[in-house]
């Protein structure tokens, strides 16, 4: 079963939707309770870094999922949600992620050329390198993209997409991956792509 | 480098798929479940639902239609019609839409886009617009395109993007259904400068429309249309590949 972090920010349909379409079982989880009885655990989100980790942390899934991923379980962020797993963001004001993944969140707008749209959102290709999560993926494939940070100076990035600049696309750190577009929206390349987290 | 979007967009009466021309005289084409599967296997890159029912019972068909998509297709769903207020905004997005579209709700209350922008973010709030000609102007009209809200369209998009707007939607009343290509004078002036997505609609009636549309608006990323879809008169692979062969970046 894959326990996916609730943190009433976000919509959670179309993820809950794309797990059943690939025969995944899947249960929300708003506080700590249980979640150690998850397979796997997958960290959504849409929103402000700061309101987010705010709620992880009062609901006492900060430290759980902290637990979680240093116990090996394979976890996935998923836009804010991988943003999370960072050591800190710069969203308006600085704040304290989870520390799992190398590096820190920042505007988009300090690395892209004058003239390009924030937020990026939209389809844009993938540059990757080899790794589980994308062993169904094929050279040059799109998924969805919405969002105005990204993830910099991190030392774990799997995939990038060029938008001016190279954007930090996912990162992976032994059972700890994230994505920072959206695999529930990005048609049979994202559900490929959830297919193979729950194969991992 | 970011593709090009293809929009299908699906106005759905009483659970059905509908569409007319120049706005009135609506006719039942097709089950929207279908129909949103079908653009989705054969690369649509977003889908908008317009709901144009009034009633009650109409609303509720269209949420029920709107949920079956949303757990079925998996690209990016845009909600429009008869959005009014912040619990309008719930009531599509508990339902599995990803945007919600706002066009006269926006008119009648001007804090609609600051309020939703605040509680959902702006990558959820789109502004749609119906915009026609007037006295060598363009316009804005409310109420799906009956009422002149007596508004410059450049000015009410540039209010609504710095009010939180996350994308707009121009669609243009003078070629909407007429399949006589974008309406690309209106595009260029009203889109001009504006540093959100823009997303082209109403004229499409050919291949080539689009490809002229991308090569003369440079500042639309995406190209929205109905019934040349619906009908399979443009077949979005085949459209596709032709903005590829034309340089233009797509998704194939």
């Amino acid at each position: 079963m894959i326990g996916i972090v609730d943190c009433g920010v976000g919509n959670l349909f179309s993820l809950k939707s794309s797990l059943k379409a690939i025969g995944a079982e899947a249960k929300l989880f708003s506080s700590s309770d249980g979640l150690r009885s998850a397979d796997r655990i997958i960290l959504p989100g849409v929103g402000a870094f700061g309101d987010a980790a705010k709620k992880l942390r009062s609901s006492g899934l900060f430290d759980e999922i902290k637990r979680e991923a240093e116990s090996g379980k394979p976890i996935l962020g998923i836009c804010l949600g991988m943003q999370l797993l960072f050591e800190k963001s710069l969203e308006f004001g600085v704040h304290e992620g989870l520390g799992l993944i190398g590096g820190e969140v920042r505007p988009i707008a300090e690395v892209i050329p004058k003239g390009y749209k924030i937020p990026h959102i939209g389809w844009n290709g993938l540059e990757f390198i080899p790794h589980p999560l994308f062993k169904y993926l094929n050279e040059g494939d799109s998924v969805y993209f919405v969002h105005s940070f990204y993830g910099a100076d991190c030392p774990d990035v799997i995939a990038t997409t060029d938008y001016g600049a190279k954007l930090t696309a996912a990162v992976a750190r032994k059972n700890v991956m994230g994505c920072q577009f959206h695999p529930e929206k990005s048609g049979k390349v994202g559900l490929s792509i959830l297919k193979a987290f729950c194969e991992v | 480098m970011l593709g090009k979007r293809i929009i299908p967009c699906l106005d759905v009466r009483d659970g059905k798929v509908t569409k007319g021309i120049n706005f009135a005289g609506n006719r039942n084409i097709a089950d929207p479940v279908e129909l949103a599967k079908y653009y989705s296997d054969c690369g649509a890159d977003e889908l908008v639902f317009y709901d144009i029912t009034a009633s009650a019972e109409g609303r509720a068909l269209f949420t029920d239609v709107l949920k079956k998509v949303a757990s079925c297709v998996f690209i990016p769903l845009t909600v429009g019609g008869g959005i009014r207020s912040l619990e309008d905004f719930d009531r599509v997005l508990k339902c599995g839409a990803d945007k919600v579209s706002v066009n006269s709700g926006a008119i009648a209350d001007k804090s609609l886009i600051k309020k939703a922008a605040e509680k959902y973010g702006s990558q959820c709030v789109v502004i749609s617009a119906d915009v026609k000609r007037q006295g060598g102007g363009y316009r804005v009209y409310g109420r799906g395109g009956r009422d002149d809200a007596g508004l410059s369209a450049r000015e009410w998009i540039r209010f609504c993007v710095d009010e939180g707007a996350g994308e707009v939607v121009l669609n243009s009343i003078d070629t909407d259904g007429v399949k006589g290509g974008f309406d690309l004078e209106m595009l260029k002036d009203v889109c001009d400068g504006i540093e959100v997505p823009v997303i082209a609609s109403g004229g499409a009636g050919k291949v080539d429309d689009f490809i002229t549309l991308f090569k003369t608006v440079k500042n639309a990323d995406a190209g929205l249309a109905a019934s040349v879809f619906h009908y399979k008169e443009i077949l979005i692979p085949d459209l596709k590949r032709k903005l590829f062969e034309n340089n233009i970046p797509v998704r194939l």
